[in-house]
């Protein structure tokens, strides 16, 4: 299969990935022992986990942010682990979406800013495109009035909202969410997870997301475990209605 | 958001607006440190320019000499004793041999301003009781008075002697208690004299120049010294006063003849210029140095400060050179903004300068030129400085690992 009919099933592919630790000290540990993981296009999974079981670790090779030490990494369909670091860097941009737990917005910039930066920093000039694309994403998120405010001058919750239109600027093959609704109250949660549900479903992004609510990881397709860096329970919530198309 | 601006410009001053506190601390240091520069390095080129003017006014950058006589011991033959000891010649005063072939010759050369020949030696002036040991310098106005700012100091009559006219210093004519259309007899140790008419009186504001030097006319001087259509040297005037010791050289190569520049024969005086400019220099160094420092302390405590900005930057496609070229587009924009504030500070500087310090009779102590290149050579310094300053905190940026950088 080529890598763009793979790219149309399939978002990502882990196959024995590994990743250790201070390799070659007294205190070398691996975190990781061999990760197989499908996610399929337009899934909408959970990692769920205890604290230090590697949900973080895994976020973050899956992210390009870090290289696993063994085992292939496949981004619609590219192996990503052979890659330097700007071609690694070249396909983040390109297809992967970040949601933290905190924003990280740039409180030098608006929001509307802030949800152009991924464009901006692709593309190297400011263009009516991306500021369209950008405006409506934030329609999209419901801050259109808020959309010429900076960062710090928004509440918590659309600060997560403006973070989740950021994510989606350069409309990624997959969103990685890392307790994205961690620092919110209970409805500002649910909003911002009712919001990432309905773009899953507008737009057919993957979502994988880390969370230790264990309400909103039964309102998933898909529940991941991962303990002690292994994945010890991976399966579909019988709780959702599934569209079933991937 | 400016469409011309690149991501890395439009990112970069949003830093610096973000920090407005920090920003204007450094660019302050920066135009103070620039300031300092500019006001220094046009002080003291004023001045040096200053006193270079003021020497070179009654001495030529170049003066050519017919070579030392040399005393040759005869020897018989190979065999013969060679003499322990051998005196030295006294050295008469001479004419260049064919001296006229030889301006020629060095009126060929480039970068010169004029080429004068002059018959020069000691005298006396006599008048009435009064007598003082004088140096007559016969000369030739028209070439001159374009080598020797001669007419400049004439403080009365007129610069250019004729055959029986004679020009003295204010010193030499209060010693003689002489006045303009007076007369004054030359004599020399030859024997020979002359009585000339004051027609024109100087002051170099030098009192050993004003007392000694008299000027006549060349023919005159001739008969004076004994060197019937001869000149005891060839003055020039060059383009470049600090080129003057390369052009002797080649006026000694060409002509054979001995040639001194002013480098050469005022070696003290330029020792203490050259160390001047040393200081200066040094002086400079340092306030670079401190500039560089500051913007430097500045970005590296912005990289800490936005390292969680910078990991998300990462995670969202920007490269490492774009992180870079972020960090040194700060640095050159202070370094620039800086400069620029600095340039405006220093002139004010020497504005006040120029009102400050005044000699007794109002006019300015010395002539401050303030060059345009100056302040272009300062912001172009200041912005290379500050980009070289940003390059270590830049690099530094750039390498930050961003999964590390968003988890803190």
């Amino acid at each position: 299969m080529s890598v763009a009919e793979t790219a149309a099933i399939e978002t990502l592919r882990l196959e024995g990935v590994r990743k250790s630790y201070g390799i070659g000290t007294p205190v070398e540990a691996e975190v990781l022992h061999g990760i197989d993981l499908v996610l399929k296009k337009g899934e909408f999974a959970a990692l769920i986990g205890p604290s230090g079981s590697g949900k973080t670790t895994l976020l973050n090779l899956i992210g390009l942010l870090d290289q696993p030490t063994g085992g292939g990494l496949f981004i619609e369909g590219q192996k990503a682990g052979a890659l330097d670091d700007a071609e690694r860097t070249r396909l983040r941009g390109r297809s992967i979406g970040f949601v933290f737990q905190y924003h990280y917005l740039l409180p030098a910039f608006t929001a509307l800013e802030n949800v152009m930066m991924p464009i901006l920093a692709a593309r190297g000039h400011p263009d009516d495109e991306m500021r369209d694309t950008a405006a409506a994403l934030l329609d999209k998120v419901g801050l259109t009035p808020w959309r010429d405010k900076k960062a710090n001058d928004i509440s918590g919750g659309q600060q997560q909202r403006v973070a989740i239109a950021r994510a989606l600027a350069m409309r990624p093959a997959l969103v990685l969410a890392d307790e994205p609704s961690g620092n919110l109250d209970t409805q500002s949660a649910d909003s911002v997870f009712d919001l990432m549900r309905s773009v899953n479903e507008a737009s057919r992004t993957t979502f994988l997301i880390v969370t230790h609510d264990p309400r909103l990881a039964q309102r998933c397709d898909r529940i991941i475990e991962l303990v002690d860096g292994n994945i010890v329970s991976d399966k579909l919530n019988p709780n959702v209605i599934r569209r079933g198309e991937y | 958001m400016n469409r011309l601006a690149p991501f890395e410009w439009i990112t970069a001053i949003r830093f610096m607006q973000e920090g407005k506190a920090q920003t204007l601390l450094i660019i302050t240091g920066v135009a103070l440190g620039v300031g300092v520069i500019v006001f220094m390095s046009a002080l003291v080129a004023g001045m040096q320019a200053n006193i270079i003017r003021r020497t070179l006014n009654y001495m030529a950058p170049i003066v050519v000499i017919p070579p030392d006589q040399v005393a040759r011991p005869q020897r018989a033959d190979e065999k013969a004793a060679v003499a322990a000891l051998v005196q030295p010649r006294s050295q008469q005063l001479r004419s260049i041999d064919q001296w006229q072939k030889a301006r020629a010759q060095i009126e060929r050369l480039p970068d010169l301003i004029a080429v004068t020949p002059v018959a020069s030696g000691p005298g006396f002036a006599l008048r009435g009781d009064a007598s003082k040991a004088v140096t007559i310098i016969g000369i030739e106005p028209e070439t001159y008075l374009r080598v020797i700012g001669l007419a400049e100091k004439i403080v009365a009559g007129r610069p250019n002697p004729g055959t029986s006219d004679i020009i003295i210093g204010i010193e030499l004519a209060k010693d003689l208690g002489a006045n303009l259309g007076d007369k004054v007899r030359l004599s020399t140790a030859s024997g020979a004299a002359e009585t000339l008419n004051v027609v024109g009186i100087f002051d170099f504001g030098s009192k050993g120049a004003n007392e000694r030097n008299v000027y006549i006319a060349l023919r005159a001087a001739q008969n004076l010294l004994n060197l019937a259509g001869g000149v005891s040297s060839i003055e020039i005037k060059v383009q470049d006063p600090f080129a003057a010791e390369v052009i002797a050289q080649t006026i000694q190569a060409e002509t054979g003849l001995e040639a001194d520049s002013w480098i050469k024969t005022n070696a003290q005086f330029f020792s203490a210029i050259a160390a001047q400019t040393l200081s200066n220099t040094l002086i400079r160094f340092f306030v670079g140095l401190t500039a560089a420092l500051g913007i430097a302390s500045v970005l590296v405590v912005s990289v800490v400060q936005k390292s969680k900005e910078i990991g998300i930057l990462r995670a969202m496609g920007t490269s490492r050179m774009q992180v870079l070229r972020l960090f040194l587009v700060q640095g050159g924009v202070m370094g620039l903004s800086g400069s620029l504030l600095g340039s405006l500070l220093g002139w004010g500087f020497l504005m006040l300068w120029r009102g400050v310090a005044r000699n007794a009779d109002g006019t300015p102590m010395f002539i401050i030129v303030i060059e345009p290149m100056l302040f272009v050579l300062a912001a172009a310094g200041a912005t290379l400085v500050g980009i070289l300053a940003a390059a270590v905190p830049a690099r530094r940026a750039a390498r930050l690992d961003p999964a590390v950088a968003i988890r803190g």
